[in-house]
Formats: structure tokens, sequence, C-alpha cells
């Protein structure tokens, strides 16, 4: 059992009409892992799960869900799998308590198991004062949070969330990442959609980033980051040090020219990205008698990777953000490692912002 | 598509078990549906409100223009032929409901949940019929109110009552694929509209057909609801003019209401099935 993943998918196709959603799509999810899923708007994220979920039928291709074949045995995927969708799948009109209920007892619960996971959830999901309330009186983290609840009530050994964080506040997303933490940690294994790659790279353990409906990279957050280069080191000073001996330090370990920046308190560089470079930087600059207030390694953020491997940005705003840049504004998009621009500080060791 | 009712029936006992949660889960969507309308009963107008309009409008503004053939009371002749209005009524509002169900994402849900296909569209039917009974009482109700009486003993009321409900079931199958064919609530509920009315009115559900022109008249005597406004006639002891009329239907009306309810049901309900199996494939 070990040895069959909780999700596989290979050589998944599916058209619809002349537009192609899925174009060979492989995905491979060990159990009680998250995959996140990372990829713009049209890329075909949404068309996965609902394959993997049994709600489309692939044209080519298969996949397994827990080693059931979703087409030839979607009753016994479904009996063992949860789905929350873009958009929160309840009935508006009834309340949160009965949403439960219903969904309980389509998932096969008994009356009072139904009742008794609803109690739970309601208690867990922290609505249990709006139980009373219709659906449609709740606030879109409300809304999303019964959502969850509702895929959850059959306790699920697998669940798709199709970007579900989507158009919540930053408050409400912070609840839905501790909940899909938790999730994780029960041993559930998770397949999360998102344009998020901060949500990707906190959530998942591992990436599959697609675009034109397949895998155009997979691998670990860390994996997928070093590929799109070395991580950067910043320096900063204490007033009157020896700028001039800090950067001979910090050249050491670097790869490339240190820039000054700052009036010559901030010193940047690109490092090799492996273990133990803030240990040797701290020991040379000790070394060298210089004293540092702050120095941060930081590795290249997703934004980067995505930028690296699709040559645009992810497109935060939907439909119109295709081809914005990532953080930072690189508009090329075609160098390697796409830092973020957010300490200010430029290469040519000009001035702080 | 029966297959499709029991997504994963093995043999033996399994098939029972599967049968008996497919029964469970349109009960399941029975009840949402019902709180449904307790949660929002203005819902219900389509069976109560709009009944009560048609009868008073008839009764009082239209009736005393309106002779019939063999004589006797207007009054008593309109109920039978409100009772089709009052238990068809709630079809169009089931296209509606349906098709906002596909619309808003439940339907999802639903999909991915391992219920039984069919029980979305059963409990829909089902809870469409508990809604026909309510305007059914509702027109008896307005019916007494206005002077209408059964002459024929509560026996023959009943079964009068009984093939209404009957034709309202099969009648909701209808609806039912017509919310599967439709993509906006909007369409559903203009559709439901104007093809509800003419449907209702090209019959004796009103007027006798005796004053028609003779291609409509063989229309409005083949269609359903003039089946069922002389079998209610017929039975309740009401006038009844279509008794005179020489077409098949007219001289058979309960025989004619078995006849339409089990063709409506042998047409729509698999179809609905086929149709909503096919949904976002």
């Amino acid at each position: 059992m070990a040895e069959i993943p909780a999700i596989e998918a290979e050589g998944l196709i599916k058209k619809f009409g002349q537009a192609v959603a899925l174009d060979g799509l492989d995905l491979r999810v060990p159990h009680g892992s998250i995959l996140g899923v990372l990829g713009p708007n049209g890329a075909g994220k949404t068309t996965a799960v609902r394959v993997l979920a049994t709600l489309l039928r692939p044209d080519a291709g298969y996949a397994r869900v827990l080693g059931a074949d979703v087409v030839a045995q979607a009753g016994e995927v479904r009996r063992r799998i949860g789905l929350t969708g873009q958009y929160a799948a309840l009935d508006n009109s009834l309340t949160g308590r009965a949403n439960l209920v219903m969904i309980g007892r389509l998932s096969r619960l008994t009356r009072a198991e139904a009742w008794r996971r609803t109690r739970e959830l309601l208690d867990r999901f922290d609505l249990t004062d709006a139980a009373g309330r219709a659906v449609k009186t709740y606030s879109g983290g409300m809304r999303r949070r019964l959502d969850l609840a509702a895929s959850l009530i059959g306790r699920p050994e697998v669940l798709f969330l199709d970007e579900p964080t989507t158009g919540l506040d930053p408050q409400s997303r912070a609840v839905m990442w501790d909940i899909i933490r938790e999730l994780a940690t029960g041993g559930t294994t998770l397949l999360l959609t998102t344009q998020y790659l901060d949500e990707a790279d906190r959530l998942a353990s591992q990436i599959a980033v697609i675009d034109g409906g397949r895998v155009i990279a997979a691998g670990s957050p860390d994996e997928l980051k070093a590929r799109a280069g070395e991580d950067r080191v910043s320096v900063t000073l204490t007033p009157g040090s020896d700028a001039g001996a800090a950067v001979t330090a910090v050249s050491a370990h670097a790869t490339g020219p240190v820039a000054v920046g700052a009036g010559g308190l901030l010193l940047t560089a690109q490092v090799p990205a492996r273990d133990g470079v803030t240990t040797d930087l701290v020991r040379s600059l000790d070394q060298a008698g210089i004293r540092a207030t702050s120095i941060a390694v930081r590795r290249p953020s997703l934004d980067d990777v995505f930028l690296t491997l699709t040559g645009r940005g992810t497109g935060e705003t939907a439909g119109a953000g295709q081809h914005r840049p990532a953080a930072g504004g690189a508009e090329t998009g075609q160098q390697p490692a796409g830092w973020n621009e957010d300490e200010g500080v430029t290469p040519q060791g000009g001035e702080a912002a | 598509m029966t297959s499709a009712t029991f997504p994963q029936a093995p043999a033996g006992p399994g098939r029972w078990r599967a049968l008996r949660w497919s029964v469970t889960d349109s009960l399941v969507l029975t009840w949402r549906s019902l709180a449904r309308i307790v949660r929002e009963p203005e819902t219900l107008m389509d069976v109560t409100v709009q009944p009560v309009i048609f009868v008073l409008l008839f009764a009082f503004v239209f009736g005393g223009a309106i002779g019939l053939p063999g004589g006797g009371s207007y009054h008593e002749y309109l109920i039978g032929g409100m009772f089709g209005m009052g238990v068809a009524g709630s079809a169009p509002g089931s296209a509606v409901a349906l098709v906002a169900d596909m619309s808003e994402g439940i339907i999802d849900r639903f999909r991915s949940l391992p219920m039984s296909r069919a029980a979305v569209l059963i409990g829909r039917t089902t809870s469409d019929l508990l809604t026909q009974v309510i305007g059914a009482l509702v027109v008896a109700v307005t019916g007494l109110a206005i002077g209408w009486q059964i002459h024929n003993g509560l026996g023959d009321a009943l079964a009068g009552l009984g093939l209404a409900l009957l034709f309202g079931y099969a009648f909701s199958w209808a609806g039912v694929c017509l919310g599967m064919v439709l993509r906006s609530v909007e369409a559903a509920q203009q559709l439901g509209f104007i093809l509800f009315l003419p449907i209702m009115f090209i019959s004796n559900a009103f007027v006798p057909t005796q004053g028609m022109p003779g291609w409509l008249q063989t229309i409005a005597n083949w269609n359903p609801f003039s089946a069922i406004a002389a079998a209610c006639r017929q039975l309740f002891g009401n006038p009844n003019p279509s008794a005179l009329v020489q077409a098949w239907p007219m001289q058979h009306p309960e025989l004619a209401v078995l006849g339409w309810s089990a063709l409506l049901l042998v047409v729509f309900a698999p179809l609905a099935v086929h149709l909503y199996g096919r949904k976002s494939r």
C-alpha cells in the first residue's frame, strides 16, 4: 500500500471544444502530503481538480485516487474524497447546520453520526453561533469555512481544495491556512490549487507548477527556488564600520560582486544556495572585526521561480493579470534570479530607496 | 441510464443496500427542498396566490360572459379546470430551482458525493408533489368559498384529486427536463411562463372548447389539461360540457389522464436522468 500514491495522474488530456484545458498532465501525491498546484488563471488547475474528483471525464490518460480509477470506479473515489471548489458549494437558503447535516447524510453517515459530526465541525470552525442562520447571510470567510466543513464531514482521506483562499481577506486566509495545516497533520492527503505563490510556499510540501495544461516544474518549494538561482545576502553594518574590510569578508563567500548601498552601510551579494553559508559569513565578518546590526540570507521567492519558468508573473488579478510581472516589477522576466527589490538596494551600489 | 441510479451497485445484497441508500438520498433531498420552502415561503406563490387569483378572475370577471353548453354553474365548472393549474403550477418554479442549483455550485458538491445520481431529481419531483398537494387544497378551499360543491361523494372526489396529483407529478418531470436544458434562471422563468400559459389556456380548463375554431378544438380536446378538467368535473359531479365532445379523451377523461401521465413519465423521467448524467461531462 505504501507504494501506491494517494493521487496519481498520467497523461491526462481534457479538451473543451477547441480549447485544450489539460495537455498531458502528470501528478503524484504521496499519502499524507500536501501538493500545491500552482499556475495562472486558465492553466488547467480547476479542470485537473474536477477530473480527479470525478466531476469531469478525461479525454485521454488515467487518474487514480487511493488506487481507484476516477472513471471506472468513480463511486469508490467519491466515498473517500472531499472537494472544496472555488465557489462555495452550499445551499444558500438553508442554515449552516442544515447544510452540514444534509451533506453528512448524503455522505453515507447515519442520522446520529451526521448530527454529531455537524456539531463537531461547527465548533471546530467557529461557526456554532451562526449555525442557525441562512448561509446567504454569511461572510465570505464563514462561507468558505462552512464549505470546507462540508467537505470534511464524511472524513475523507483525500481532500481537493480548489483555490481555497481566493477572494478572502488576510485574516480569513490565515484561518484557512491553519485549518489546512491541521488537516495535513492529521494524515489527510491534500491537493490544493492556488495562484498565490506564498500560499503554496507556506502550505505545500511538494509543488507542481502548471501552465498550458501540463506540469512545467515539480519539486519541493526549496528545490524550485534553487532552480531560480542563488541566494542573496544582505549585511547591515553598524555606523562607522570599515566598509572595505566588510566587502572583502563578504566577497570570500559571494559568487559575484558585492554591492554597497545606504552610505556604505548595506552590503548585498549573491551567495551559493547551500547550508551553512550564513554562519560562514558571520565567522568571516567577525574575524575581520566587523560589527553587523543584521545579516539576512534570502532564498529567491516562488514569484521569482514562476517568472523564471514561465517568463511571466502569476497574475493575481483574475483575468486581467496574466502578464503582470511578479513582485518587484521585473518586466523582462528572463533574468535568472529575479530578486525582489523589497530592500531597496540596487546591485550597482546606488542609493537605497 | 438506469445504471446511473446506482453507480456501483454490486450483485446480491449489495444491490439492496444501494437501493436503500438511493431512497435515503432521495428523502434527504426532498427534505432539503421542503426546508427551503419553509425558509422562503414566497416560493410557494405559484401554487397558492396564483390559483386564487385565477379562480377569482374567472369566477367574477370573465365567468359572467361564459355560457356552458348544457347549462350549469360556471363556478362549479371552473374548479375542475383549476385543479390542473393548481398541480402543474409548480413545474415552472421547479425548473427555475434546478437551473439555480446547476449554476450555483451545489450540484458539484452532490456530484462529488457517493450519493445516488437520480436522487437529486427524485427529491425535486417528490417535493413538487407535496407542493402540488398544497396547490390542490388551495384550489379546493377557494372553490368552496365561491360556491363549488362535490355531488358524487368523497371517494370520487378523492379519485379526482388523485388523478390531478398523478398528472402533476408526471408533469414535474417535464419541468425537470426544462431545467436541465436551460442555462440561466431568467430564461427558465420566462420560458416557463411563455410555455405554461398557452398550454393551460388552450384547453377546456376555463372555457368550453365548443366555441373555439375547429382546428383549435382538436388541440384543446387532446390537451392533457382538458382531460384532467373533464375527469375532475365528472368525478365531482360538476357541469362537464366536454362530455358532449366526441373526441376520445373527452369521452374517457380518467383513462386519458392515466395515459398522459404514463406517457410523460416514460418520456421525461429517463430523459431527465440522461440529461443530468450528461451535465458538464
